[in-house]
């Protein structure tokens, strides 16, 4: 399988993505992991201006045959969903590292991000 | 050790996710569960169906014995029909759902769930064992030496003839009617094709030796692809065959729940004489049940309702009052479905209900059967 992972996302080894920007990280879920829930049918995100814990469960993804909990990869104030796929959980398939991210995060652990995995270093875990 | 159908490699091919389904290891999607069940709903989609299970019973005394262990009455049929029926135990307890075929006078083909094979097979020999007539019946599992496949969709009638070699406009498969069930040839070898079905779409169910199912699987694929023909998984079975509300063992039936709780009571002739279970289908037909089973549809956007979510009744004083037993985001529909069993005075249509999801409530209404109506 080929996996589409850009360069300037890290992963957890629980298959969520961060992309950070300014302080601010974007989390989502990866190309693997959309792909191995099948079709997105419904996304559940955390409230606005709640804290998070790096590891904790904090949003669900229901797919056809599965709901499965996102663990957030980083700790932080959560500052924006994705209100968009409430309506369009199909983003999630179709573009997982772009239109289909699930929220945004301000980092207070900033740390954390270096002790995620590196693109082909998560490449290597899914066998891609 | 999962078992495997005769189309493994050929699902391998064409890319399809692999899961365990009640110990087989089977296609759940190809190019993705929507697009599948769209190409059922509006063109046509091709399901490997070979886990299924055939048994074949033979003799003068068969349409007696099926009449005694079958719910359904075996003498509605004439040769090359079938019909939807249930198999139970004295409790009434439903030990499968599956369809017979008469395909010649005394010859009848039996097509049961692929995990109730051995069940079925060693429940129908125990009661042959003790069948006065036992000597006039033959009956044979004969479930590892078929394949199966179900050409399901609107155009599927359009193109079906095309995948068998003949000139003649007999036993055309198109021309069948519903439940009639007619034999083709194909590599010289017989198939036996049928206008029946599991995702409330006109189409047809085969059943074929198993050596030729690779070859009749891309045989149909071709002759059917520019009809828009996909090859479609369980997973779009199974919401389709949610949509029009039909039952799944393991999920509404199982050896505690009886026909007339799952709403087949149509299938049920009492008027036929004695059979296994008819006691106790009698009375419930006569003074009801304790429980029903409905379908049900959210009222909004939601997470979908999945097996085993606990269903409540509405309002401020609602209480738990059932559980879901399939559940799914409708692809036709665009909101949560599915059907699970309430107590019969809590089972009106248009009823409001709610179904617990992560300790919250989605609210839904008790609709009739089935949820979607092909147009």
């Amino acid at each position: 399988m080929s996996l589409n992972i850009p360069g300037d996302v890290k992963h957890a080894k629980t298959h969520e993505w961060v992309r950070v920007r300014d302080g601010v990280g974007t989390v989502g879920i990866s190309d693997h992991a959309q792909h191995e829930l099948t079709d997105v049918v419904f996304v559940e995100l955390p409230v606005v201006g709640r804290h998070i814990e790096a590891g904790a469960a904090c949003a669900v993804v229901e797919s056809v045959k599965t709901a499965s909990d996102i663990y957030s990869p980083v700790s932080g104030e959560v500052t924006a969903v994705n209100a968009q796929l409430v309506q369009h959980p199909e983003q999630v398939n179709r573009d997982p590292y772009g239109a289909g991210w699930f929220f945004q995060v301000r980092l207070s652990k900033p740390a954390e991000v270096e002790g995620l995995l590196a693109p082909e270093d998560y490449a290597g875990q899914v066998g891609a | 050790m999962l078992k495997r159908t005769p189309l493994f490699a050929v699902h391998q091919k064409l890319g399809a996710r692999l899961i365990d389904f009640g110990g087989w290891e089977m296609p759940v999607q190809y190019s993705g569960i929507h697009a599948e069940h769209h190409a059922v709903r509006t063109a046509a989609g091709l399901f490997d169906i070979s886990h299924m299970g055939e048994i074949v019973v033979r003799g003068g005394a068969a349409p007696d014995f099926l009449n005694h262990v079958l719910t359904n009455d075996i003498r509605k049929l004439q040769t090359r029909q079938g019909q939807y029926t249930l198999m139970c135990n004295e409790r009434g307890g439903t030990i499968d759902d599956l369809y017979v075929y008469q395909v010649e006078t005394e010859e009848f083909l039996l097509i049961v769930n692929a995990s109730r094979i051995s069940v079925d097979a060693a429940w129908l020999n125990r009661q042959l064992a003790v069948f006065p007539r036992r000597e006039d019946v033959d009956l044979k599992n004969l479930s590892a030496d078929f394949g199966a496949l179900a050409l399901q969709g609107p155009k599927t009638a359009e193109f079906i003839d095309a995948c068998f070699a003949s000139s003649s406009k007999q036993n055309l498969a198109s021309s069948l009617r519903k439940n009639e069930i007619v034999r083709r040839d194909f590599l010289g070898r017989p198939v036996y094709v049928s206008r029946t079905g599991y995702t409330g779409e006109d189409g047809f169910e085969m059943v074929a030796p198993a050596e030729i199912m690779p070859t009749l699987w891309n045989k149909v694929l071709e002759v059917g692809m520019p009809f828009g023909l996909k090859p479609a998984g369980l997973g779009a079975r199974d919401t389709l065959r949610t949509e029009v509300c039909y039952p799944l063992y393991g999920h509404e039936l199982d050896e505690d729940t009886t026909p007339v709780e799952a709403g087949l009571g149509v299938f049920v002739a009492l008027g036929k004489g004695d059979f296994v279970g008819r006691p106790v289908l009698a009375e419930q037909k006569a003074r009801g049940t304790t429980k029903k089973l409905v379908a049900f549809k959210f009222a909004e956007r939601s997470a979908p309702p999945r097996p085993d979510y606990p269903i409540w009744s509405a309002g401020p004083d609602g209480r738990p009052i059932g559980r879901v037993t399939s559940g799914i985001q409708s692809p036709s529909l665009g909101v949560g479905i599915g059907l699970g069993y309430v107590p019969p005075e809590m089972a009106a249509a248009n009823s409001l209900i709610a179904v617990e999801i992560r300790g919250k409530q989605a609210p839904a209404t008790i609709a009739p059967k089935p949820l979607y109506r092909r147009s």
